[in-house]
């Protein structure tokens, strides 16, 4: 798979040289499909094209190719363009690979654009941790969990939703549930915004009924 | 939550401001003060009643003029009193729909909608005088006669249904953004299904910019059966979240007051657990966007 198929090369061309959206659409969902590595930066390319139909597949696509493209993805970070920033956010915290919590908390706590900080904050509590060696996980769940205490109290609703829906699935985790169940009541009595209330008693009837998300 | 605030923001440098200094600067020599500390005391919800006196008092102002003959700094006093929730500044609002400047009228409209005060409804409908028919564009400028969206809006919310027959031929306008505050108006008014889904129709039609209206009035109106289509419409995810949120307070709100009519008042835990199935269905789906 290291060197790219001539097939895939072909794939690649047909994306770089697309003319018209319709043509890159039809190109990128091509080359998400043949899952070949080759096309990873690629496809990550696309997220910036400006192209929300076009991204959205890429994701998929990178998300489909898992682990081996959460390196690219976080050393492709798109520094100038917030939307290639969130579209990379949202295909790494679907990934759910640990590698990426450092990119996360940064996202989640310090980017300037919303949607990005609202991907970082809603994967941040549900990555594979048991990718971690033990110790090593306890000091992660808990750096993921302080990231989101705060973000949970940002002045932005849809940014503190989306902490909220975050903490939810950290809760599971038996040692963070108390801290995270304080919170949530905390949120229930002082929450300005009924659709982020509704959330937080939504995260608190799925921990009372043990579904997760 | 949006990315870009543009329409908000005063071309005056970021100032930081006390409340006082805000208020003293509504009188400054300087204009371009006066007009920063209008926008910044609606900004930050100075809800203190000597900004609102003060706010109220620059709805009047005749200093501040620009070459074509509008007001910058009653616009902005107009716009923030609309943030403040102080019912005192209806009155005067009221009188800036007569004003020659048709952003103060459209100002003050908006911000007649937000103190939901119904006193605004006779104002406010004479704004449609004339009808479809008076609702052109005026030579050489960029907008129509008059601030119509806003109107319509206004009246929608403000629950306005004597006027429903002056609001029903906009249905027909042919500027798509006036035709879906129609819409949107018509379905407050009357609860027809029908405005409704013309409005997730028009989600499919037109283009991103006119997608994203539609989506807020969606959001406005909380038209709980469009949750789908918002979700999968070709926008910005924010633009879907903020509607997605007014159905789900909407939806929310709905059953509160159901409850509390068949339960009596007394019953009414602010605080209930109970989420109901539809309301469960919009997180879902907003979950997916964030």
């Amino acid at each position: 798979m290291t060197d790219a198929s001539a097939q895939t090369q072909e794939l690649i061309r047909a994306v770089t040289q697309a003319d018209s959206p319709a043509r890159l659409i039809a190109a990128v969902q091509k080359l998400a499909m043949a899952k070949d590595r080759a096309g990873i930066s690629t496809l990550i390319a696309v997220l910036g094209y400006n192209n929300p139909t076009a991204a959205t597949i890429a994701v998929k696509g990178l998300i489909q190719l898992g682990q081996s493209a959460v390196q690219p993805l976080m050393e492709q970070l798109d520094e100038y363009n917030y939307g290639a920033r969130a579209y990379a956010i949202r295909a790494l915290a679907a990934i759910a690979d640990p590698r990426a919590l450092d990119v996360l908390i940064t996202a989640a706590a310090t980017d300037f654009a919303p949607s990005v900080r609202r991907a970082a904050a809603s994967g941040l509590g549900s990555l594979h941790w048991s990718e971690l060696a033990s110790q090593q996980r306890q000091s992660a769940q808990a750096k993921a969990q302080k990231t989101l205490l705060s973000v949970s109290q940002d002045p932005d609703w849809s940014i503190r939703y989306a902490a909220v829906v975050g903490l939810q699935a950290l809760s599971t985790i038996p040692d963070l549930t108390q801290p995270i169940q304080a919170q949530f009541e905390q949120m229930v009595q002082n929450e300005p915004d009924l659709a982020v209330r509704a959330r937080v008693q939504l995260a608190r009837a799925r921990a009372q009924t043990g579904i997760c998300t | 939550m949006l990315e870009t605030n543009s329409e908000e923001q005063p071309e005056t440098n970021a100032q930081v401001l006390t409340v006082e200094q805000a208020i003293a600067n509504l009188q400054h020599e300087d204009l371009s003060l006066r007009y920063y500390a209008a926008w910044w005391l609606g900004k930050f919800r100075v809800r203190d009643p000597a900004a609102v006196d003060a706010l109220i008092a620059a709805l009047e102002d005749e200093a501040h003029r620009i070459a074509l003959g509008g007001y910058p700094l009653r616009r902005n006093a107009a716009r923030a009193l609309g943030k403040l929730g102080d019912q005192r500044a209806v009155p005067g609002l009221i009188r800036c729909l007569d004003c020659s400047d048709y952003y103060v009228r459209e100002a003050a409209a908006q911000s007649l909608e937000m103190l939901g005060n119904p006193a605004a409804v006779p104002a406010l409908i004479q704004l449609l005088e004339g009808g479809v028919a008076a609702a052109q564009q005026v030579p050489g400028r960029p907008h129509l006669a008059q601030p119509y969206e806003a109107v319509l809006e206004a009246l929608g919310s403000l629950q306005a249904r004597v006027a429903v027959p002056l609001i029903q031929p906009f249905l027909d306008h042919p500027i798509a953004r006036v035709k879906y505050a129609a819409l949107r108006a018509m379905y407050q008014l009357t609860e027809d299904d029908t405005y409704g889904q013309r409005l997730v129709q028009a989600l499919e039609e037109g283009d991103m910019k006119l997608r994203r209206v539609v989506l807020l009035d969606l959001g406005a109106i909380g038209y709980l059966p469009a949750a789908e289509s918002i979700a999968q419409c070709s926008v910005e995810n924010s633009f879907k979240l903020i509607a997605l949120k007014g159905l789900l307070e909407h939806g929310i709100e709905e059953v509160k007051l159901r409850s509390a009519v068949a339960r009596g008042p007394l019953f009414v835990d602010p605080r209930s657990s109970h989420l109901p199935d539809t309301a469960i269905q919009v997180m879902n789906l907003m979950d997916s966007l964030l």
